[in-house]
């Protein structure tokens, strides 16, 4: 059952987007949102719309795998929008009753603070979708390299990342076969409350932890045995070279800020 | 010629420390040990558990080094830290869990790590990546998860990230102790071909009696200590001296020396089946 799990889930498809070296798409990403935060009228939420669904049809990703991303936060979602309802105050009185007061003030704010963050969410939703996870890692840590002047360990940060990403399935697996082993044992996991549950996973993350300290220890001795010895005079298989259609993302990039900007600033509604 | 590795006298002691760091317990892993292998040689070392023979391996990658003796890997003393790298190059290590050493999500950035770290130019990490994929015949695998390949798939990717550093040498520390019996096969024989077709020097490090069967020499470890050494035929022709050692010979050769206790008059130094059968049949021809 634990096997479903996938983890920054990527879908695979030949696309323009796909194709693009991962910096220029985390880079895009960061734009998009901080564009998010540019304007407050619909005229903005229109291009942010429209500039996203020409990004959705071009990397051929069906849009019900980027709408899924939205699920995890409905909660939060309906929260923050319920917050804004009510909290916000304005000439424009809607409905008043006893201490609830909602305004007109208050709808719209509601409306484009929930919009604001399905954008969002499914803005870096693409970015996942569209980039494997090493790919990511190889990104964060080309674009995170000038730290390297102030002693962040970024290559190695980076490594510790891809390694994570790597045995991600492995635990999962062995968490499942440790769970059936002690459910073999009598072990119940299913009923109780809460605490009861919680108390009753223990028995798992134990020799999970150990397990795992375990193979942390292997891995390091085979990383030694293979000459790894940090990020110094390391050569990479599989360079990141910007091509012409990175250039091109990052003048249209470039082209949508200004755009954005533009519109927050001088049209009307 | 100059042997390509030679222990003289190794030693190697683990101890165990109390709170304030004080020494409460001494465990003599490895008791002198003297080998020495020619280069292009297929050996193998023979041990129960607790022999000592995986200490053994680690010192000859210099990831443990001797406490006493010394030992020299294509003649660089492995105590001296600078030589680390080098050594790792010429004499590289397959461990026994194929999980734990592989390092990346994708088979052929797993085989490039080596040559990553020792930094080899991109073009030529791919030249060697494809020449040591296409060694261990998982070139078509080459894109694929190693989560989703079988225990003997992914230890031969294991050693083809080890080809692909280009080494002299590689030593396999139980790399089937793991595997069911189809994986073991086929990575005893992708071993033994690398030591024919590539002249690789091989040190298989294990306890199955079967997979030393093809080795040009054996060592037989117990107690931290080299027991017994020579051919396979010498080693196996002194079963109850093996059995000291808790090793069990090949169900062929159990046999033949059965039947040579019942009076049968045939070698005492059987290795495989087909020698059994023909002993037979020639016996049954001179009746």
């Amino acid at each position: 059952m634990l096997r479903d799990i996938t983890i920054g889930q990527y879908y695979a498809s030949e696309s323009v987007i796909h194709r693009l070296d991962p910096r220029v798409k985390v880079v895009a990403t960061f734009v998009y949102i901080i564009s998010l935060f540019c304007f407050d009228q619909l005229s903005g939420y229109i291009i942010a719309a429209l500039f996203f669904g020409c990004m959705v049809k071009l990397s051929k990703v069906p849009f019900k795998f980027i709408t899924r991303g939205i699920k995890p936060i409905i909660f939060m979602l309906i929260f923050t929008a319920a917050l804004n309802l009510l909290w916000t105050s304005g000439e424009h009185i809607l409905i008043k009753a006893g201490f609830i007061t909602i305004t007109v003030e208050g709808v719209k704010k509601m409306v484009f603070m929930a919009l604001r963050l399905i954008f969002l969410i499914i803005g870096s939703s693409l970015m996942t979708l569209t980039t494997t996870p090493n790919q990511l890692t190889d990104a964060i840590e080309s674009l995170f390299k000038p730290l390297n002047k102030v002693k962040v360990p970024v290559h190695e940060i980076a490594m510790m990342m891809s390694i994570a990403l790597r045995f991600i399935p492995i635990l999962v697996e062995e968490t499942d076969k440790i769970m059936k082993a002690q459910m073999a044992r009598g072990a119940d996991f299913e009923s109780g409350n809460i605490i009861q549950r919680v108390k009753n996973m223990v028995p798992i993350f134990i020799p999970l932890f150990v397990s795992a300290a375990r193979r942390a220890s292997d891995l390091a001795l085979a990383m030694d045995a293979r000459c790894y010895h940090g990020g110094e005079g390391r050569t990479k298989m599989k360079p990141l070279k910007y091509k012409k259609p990175d250039i091109i993302a990052y003048l249209v990039m470039f082209g949508y800020i200004c755009i954005i900007i533009t519109a927050g600033k001088f049209l009307p509604i | 010629m100059r042997p390509f590795i030679k222990a003289e006298n190794v030693v190697h002691e683990y101890s165990r420390r109390d709170e304030e760091g004080n020494v409460t317990d001494i465990n003599r892993a490895l008791d002198g040990v003297d080998i020495e292998v020619t280069a292009g040689d297929f050996v193998a070392v023979l041990g129960a558990n607790g022999s000592g023979k995986s200490t053994f391996a680690k010192h000859l990658n210099a990831l443990l080094v001797p406490t006493e003796g010394t030992l020299y890997v294509d003649g660089k003393d492995t105590s001296d830290h600078n030589n680390d790298l080098k050594i790792r190059q010429t004499a590289g290590m397959v461990f026994q869990n194929p999980d734990n050493q592989i390092i990346s999500n994708i088979v052929e950035e797993d085989v490039g790590f080596g040559p990553e770290n020792i930094g080899v130019p991109t073009e030529e990490i791919w030249r060697r990546v494809e020449e040591s994929l296409k060694n261990v015949e998982m070139y078509e695998y080459r894109k694929q998860s190693p989560n989703h390949l079988s225990g003997g798939q992914k230890q031969r990717v294991a050693i083809a990230g080890i080809m692909a550093m280009k080494p002299n040498c590689i030593i396999l520390d139980e790399p089937t102790a793991m595997l069911d019996p189809e994986g073991r096969k086929s990575v005893i024989k992708t071993v033994r071909e690398l030591n024919k077709k590539e002249n690789i020097t091989i040190i298989l490090i294990t306890h199955y009696m079967e997979e030393v069967t093809a080795a040009d020499y054996v060592y037989v470890m117990g107690s931290g200590q080299i027991k017994m050494r020579g051919t396979p035929r010498q080693i196996f022709a002194r079963s109850e001296e093996l059995t000291k050692y808790k090793l069990t010979i090949p169900e062929v050769t159990k046999i033949a020396l059965e039947l040579i206790k019942k009076g049968i008059q045939i070698p005492k130094d059987i290795l495989y089946v087909e020698e059994l059968t023909n002993a037979l049949l020639k016996l049954k021809m001179h009746q």
